[in-house]
Parts: C-alpha cells; structure tokens; sequence
C-alpha cells in the first residue's frame, strides 16, 4: 500500500540527483525509525506489560513469579491510588481549565494589532520553551514564605503556599497555567486569525452585538482549535511529574505519576508499577478517545 | 426606507484617494446602479454608505440625518456582500434568523419564522431552509445572502457586484428576479456593478464612476445616447463607441485624413474650430454600396442575430454593427457612412462632450 501511493521523485531534486531511488530514500529515512521505536517505545510496552503480571522486582534477584492479575486487584482496591487519582483529576481540571482560559483570552487580547506585537507575542511565549524543572525551582523562590515577591505583592505575610495541603496542589497548577498557557494562546492566535474578516463585517452589517458576534461566529469556528489545545493540555497534564514533584512534597500534591515513580525506583516494587502504568495509559487513552470523538464532530459541523 | 446624499465625501486610504469629493443623490425607492471599473471607488463608496470605513472628509446623510458619526448597526443599511459572506457551519434558515435575532429588534419567534418563509418564497429558497451553507451552489448562496438582507427592512440596501461571480445564465436570471425583488419591496437600492449590461438593464438611474469621482449621472438612456465625456462614451456600450480624431471647421467634422465628413448639430457647430474627437456607435454606422467612405473589412465577430463588423480605414479601427444576413468577407472591401444625427463631438483636450442633445 505504501509503495502504491509514493510518488515518483521530482526529477531536479537533490535525492534524484545523487541518484537513490524512492525505496532507498525509504530505506535511509524510515527503517531507523522504526527500528527506534521498536528498540525505545514497543518492546518496553509489551515487555512491561508481561511484568505487570508477576511480582518483578527490578531490586532483588528473587526468582519472578507470575501472580496473574494481583497487581491490578490490588492496586485498584487501594484507598491511596484512589486518593492519588482525584489529587491527579482536580489537577488536570484546574490547570487545563486556567491554561485554557488564560490562553484563549490573552488570544483575543493579541488578535489585533498595536505596537511590538510581535515582540509582546514572543516574550508572551517564553515560558513555554523553559524547563520544567527550572521553572519548578523558580516558582518554589516565588511563592516562598519568608522572602518570596508574591507572598510581598499580595501583602499575605509568611503564608506558607506550598507547606499547606490545601493550598499546594493548586500553586502547583498555577504554575503550570503560568508555564502553558501560551501554548494554548499559540492555537487560539491561529484559530482567530483564520476567521475571515468578511465574516464580522457581515455581523456587523446584521447589527448583532459584540457578545452575539462572539458567541455565533467567533467561538464556533475557532472551536475545533481549541479542542486541540484541550486535548494536548488534558493528555500531557495527567502526565505531569516535574513540576509537582520539584515544587512541593505535601501528600496533597502527590499525583499519579509521583505514586507512580515512588512505587518503581523508591519501592522497586517493578511489577506493580508496571500494573499502574497500564491503568493510567488506558486512562489517558480513553480520555483522549472522548475528545478525538467530539473534535470530528465538531468539524463535521 | 430612505434617502441617500453623499455631500462633498473624500476617502484616502494612505497617499491613495479612492474617493475624491463625490456628491450624490439618490432618492426613496430608487434602484441606483454605481457603474464604474476596477478600482474606481465603487466598493469604497459602499463600504463608506455602511459605516465599515469612515469618509476621510465630507458628510454621509441618510433619510435627511447626517450619519457620518454613526455605527454601523445605528445606520441600519443592508450590504450584500460580492462573497456573499454566509456564515459558515449554520443552515440556510439560520443564516436568515441572524440579523432578526439582533437585540435591537426583538421580535418573537412566530414573526422570525414568519419573516423567513416570506424571505425564502420570494427568493425561491425555501427547499434550502435546513441546508447548510457549504453545501450550496453559487446561485444559491447569493439567493441567501440577498435574503440576508431582505429578512429586516434596512432603510437602504447595498449590493456589492452581488452577480458577478456567477455564471452568465444564472447571472442574466438573477438580474430580472432583483429589478421585480426591489419593485415588490418598494426600496432604495444601491447596486454597484462594473457590467454595464448590468447597470443599463436594472438601473433606474445609472452613475458613471471614474477614478473615484461621479463621471455623469442619469437614466440609462441618458447615459447611453448623451455621454457627457469620452470615458462614459467608451465604457457604456457594447462594442464600446468608435472615437476617431477629426477637425471641427463650419459646422462639419472632417475626420480620417478626409475620408469621413460629418456634419454635427447642436452647440458644436458654434464650437471654436479646431481639433476634436468624432463619436459614434456602431449601430449608427450604415453599411451599402452608396455610401461616401471606403474601407476595409479588417475582422468579423459574428453574434447571431447581427454581426460586429471591424472597418479599416488608413490607420484607423472602426466598429460597425450589421445585420446577421449582410454577407461581408474579410479583407474585402466595403463603403460605410455615419448617421449624422447620432455623432458626438467630444473636445480633444479635456473630452467633454461638446454636442447637445
């Protein structure tokens, strides 16, 4: 099928020139990638997922047993995974929902023009390109107690954000709204941008209102941008470890991931953890699953 | 309804003038046809009447208010668009509800739907009510787009080339459905268009623009039987009128080294002598083998039921309309005369018309 639908080379191309053929340009670019991700991704998958069954211990060389679905009984009855998962859903929830918000507003507020637009575009997508982990230890200096500027502007003495369960998880999600956010501005500028013009003058000429304009023409065709957005931010937020785990080590702000990798390299308990990778994949598939669902949809609309 | 003045409007866009000093008038329940080419302002002129762009100076007044400060939605017009601009991703009938549903009006929904069904009859759209915009033909989103506009009563609709994009049998259609459409609704339209075709058959009044100032103004006939200048002479008219330079001496016109003599009415005759320009079109041109000038068949166009003749005479091209079943042959030769009560004589300078009547 593959080689059915490759086209010919343009003769004056560099390929053609140094005279490779479409199947050894398919050969050069495409076996090692394959070959990678057999190698990196798929043979870890299928090799954890055997794991998963026994009672592995990457720690200790006691023979492996296999103890059939145990792991995923256990882990599926334990009180603390399920604590692990809401801590992760309000997680997602709230950082998905700022990024989204904060994103698609500072969109609007781009999608016009002014002076150093570009520039203010650019230094608005900053902290996207940082790592996470210095961003972490950054906002760890910011939201100190004793001498952080926020607790200074806000004029909230030595509240202590990330000591405090109940205020933890959420400074960590602020965080990653403050980090994300421009990605989801990114989508909505380009969204927003390919809204015809035409399109609001029309609007206008009808009399309808700006809030009606925005409702009726503006959202719905910027929407299916937006659910990409969504759904990146939803997939890559329930995956977070980073930022959480260098920000604060309240039980609080202990998400699945952070179980996750406890119960591998602090436990080296390797073949549980193998079961919880499973079940927090099939989870991050079958959400994605639901938005990919609305998305098509939503463009068949 | 309402009237339309535009008093001494000028439109700059950077150093380009699009419009430049422009006066106009057009009355209640007029159907105004702007006739110009590319780029002479004719959009300009509409986007300026709707309130999309503001007129760098002059005044812009709208049933005896001067509206120039006013918002789009305040003015209350309706423009067709030339992309006929439909919303995306909404059916035919809400398309149609999205001005109704504005809330400066207000109306219930029994009087939406009512207004709708009314619309889409008129229209003949009312099979494509539940349609979804991207599934019509081009016809049929101009229909929705006209209908757009016909849902409210606007004081005064604009039509921006609204046919133009449309294939000439379609085009042809659609232009008698919107003369009856604006006679039935009884309102002011401003129909801008650069197929003179267009303009001669559905205007009551014609304006002739040229380069962003008013070039003449009148009824079709008017425009058509006394341009006021050369560039209305040429641009209304198919095959635009023969214009040859020609001298102006005792009431006669001697043109083409001599070949042609006219003799010329009006207050042309008591013109200074001197260099002009000779029109006149080429259904005023006779062709039979009494006529005074000689020519040269240089082309035929055959158009069925009459055939656009192409004279040469020395140096110079002239057009000449003739019956389908007078047989002419190219590179034969033919004689021709002018009708001398249809010629123009236009000043060689400035191109004013300098004929009467």
């Amino acid at each position: 099928m593959a080689t059915a639908v490759m086209n010919r080379l343009d003769p004056r191309s560099r390929a053609a020139a140094r005279g490779w053929s479409d199947l050894t340009i398919r050969n050069v670019f495409i076996i090692p990638t394959i070959v990678f991700l057999i190698v990196f991704n798929i043979f870890p998958l299928i090799y954890s997922l055997g794991y998963s069954f026994t009672d592995f211990s990457a720690a200790s060389n006691e023979p492996v047993q296999f103890v059939g679905l145990q792991n995923y009984r256990d882990l599926l009855t334990d009180e603390n995974i399920w604590s692990n998962f809401v801590i992760t859903a309000k997680y997602v929830i709230v950082s998905v929902a700022g990024q989204m918000l904060v994103g698609f507003g500072l969109a609007l507020l781009l999608n016009r023009s002014f002076a150093f637009k570009g520039l203010v575009t650019t230094l608005l997508l900053l902290p996207m390109m940082m790592s996470a982990a210095v961003v972490g230890l950054f906002w760890r200096l910011l939201y100190s107690p004793s001498w952080g500027p926020i607790n200074y502007i806000f004029g909230l003495g030595d509240f202590a954000w990330l000591s405090d369960p109940d205020t933890a998880l959420y400074a960590v999600a602020i965080t990653d709204i403050w980090m994300w956010a421009p990605f989801v501005m990114l989508l909505s500028l380009a969204g927003l941008s390919a809204v015809p013009k035409h399109l609001y003058e029309a609007a206008a000429i009808d009399r309808a209102g700006s809030w009606y304009t925005f409702t009726r023409i503006t959202l719905p065709l910027v929407s299916p941008l937006l659910m990409i957005a969504l759904i990146f931010r939803t997939m890559e937020a329930f995956k977070t470890f980073d930022i959480a785990y260098i920000m604060s080590t309240q039980p609080t702000t202990e998400l699945i991931s952070i179980r996750l990798y406890k119960q591998a390299f602090q436990q080296w308990d390797t073949g549980k953890s193998c079961a919880l990778a499973y079940i927090v994949l099939i989870m991050v598939l079958a959400i994605t699953n639901m938005y990919v669902k609305y998305l098509n949809r939503a463009k068949e609309r | 309804m309402a009237n339309v003045r535009l008093d001494k409007v000028t439109k700059q866009f950077g150093a380009h003038t699009a419009v430049r000093d422009l006066s106009l008038d057009i009355a209640d329940g007029e159907f105004f046809v702007l006739l110009g080419p590319t780029g002479a302002g004719k959009t300009t002129i509409l986007r300026l009447i709707a309130g999309l762009d503001k007129p760098t100076a002059g005044r812009i007044v709208l049933g005896g208010e001067d509206m120039s400060d006013w918002t789009v939605a305040q003015r209350d017009v309706a423009l067709v668009f030339q992309y006929y601009s439909l919303y995306p991703r909404y059916t035919v009938r809400q398309n149609l509800e999205f001005p109704l549903k504005s809330k400066v009006h207000s109306y219930s929904r029994a009087e939406i739907d009512e207004r709708i069904e009314r619309a889409s009859k008129i229209l003949r759209i009312s099979h494509l009510l539940e349609r979804k915009t991207d599934r019509l033909s081009g016809g049929e989103m101009q229909r929705v787009a006209i209908g757009r506009a016909i849902v409210r009563e606007p004081r005064v609709f604009l039509m921006d080339e609204p046919l133009s994009n449309l294939d000439a049998k379609l085009r042809e259609a659609l232009r008698a459905e919107l003369k009856d459409l604006q006679m039935k609704l009884g309102g002011t339209f401003l129909f801008v268009t650069h197929d003179q075709i267009e303009a001669m058959s559905m205007g009551d009044k014609v304006g002739v623009l040229n380069d962003g100032q008013i070039a003449q103004v009148g009824t079709p006939q008017e425009i058509y039987n006394r341009p006021r200048d050369t560039f209305v002479a040429t641009f209304v008219g198919s095959p635009a009128m023969n214009l040859v330079p020609g001298d102006l001496a005792g009431g006669k016109v001697t043109a083409i080294d001599g070949k042609l003599v006219v003799p010329v009415n009006g207050h042309a005759g008591s013109a200074q002598a001197g260099g002009v320009t000779l029109g006149f079109r080429s259904e005023d041109i006779r062709v039979g083998p009494d006529e005074a000038t000689e020519a040269v068949v240089h082309d035929v166009e055959n158009h069925g039921v009459e055939q656009i003749v192409t004279l040469r005479i020395g140096g110079h091209l002239v057009k000449a309309t003739v019956p389908a079943n007078v047989p002419v042959t190219v590179e034969s030769k033919v004689r021709f005369g002018v009708d001398a009560a249809k010629v123009h004589c236009f000043d060689a300078k400035t191109g004013v018309n300098l004929t009467a009547g």
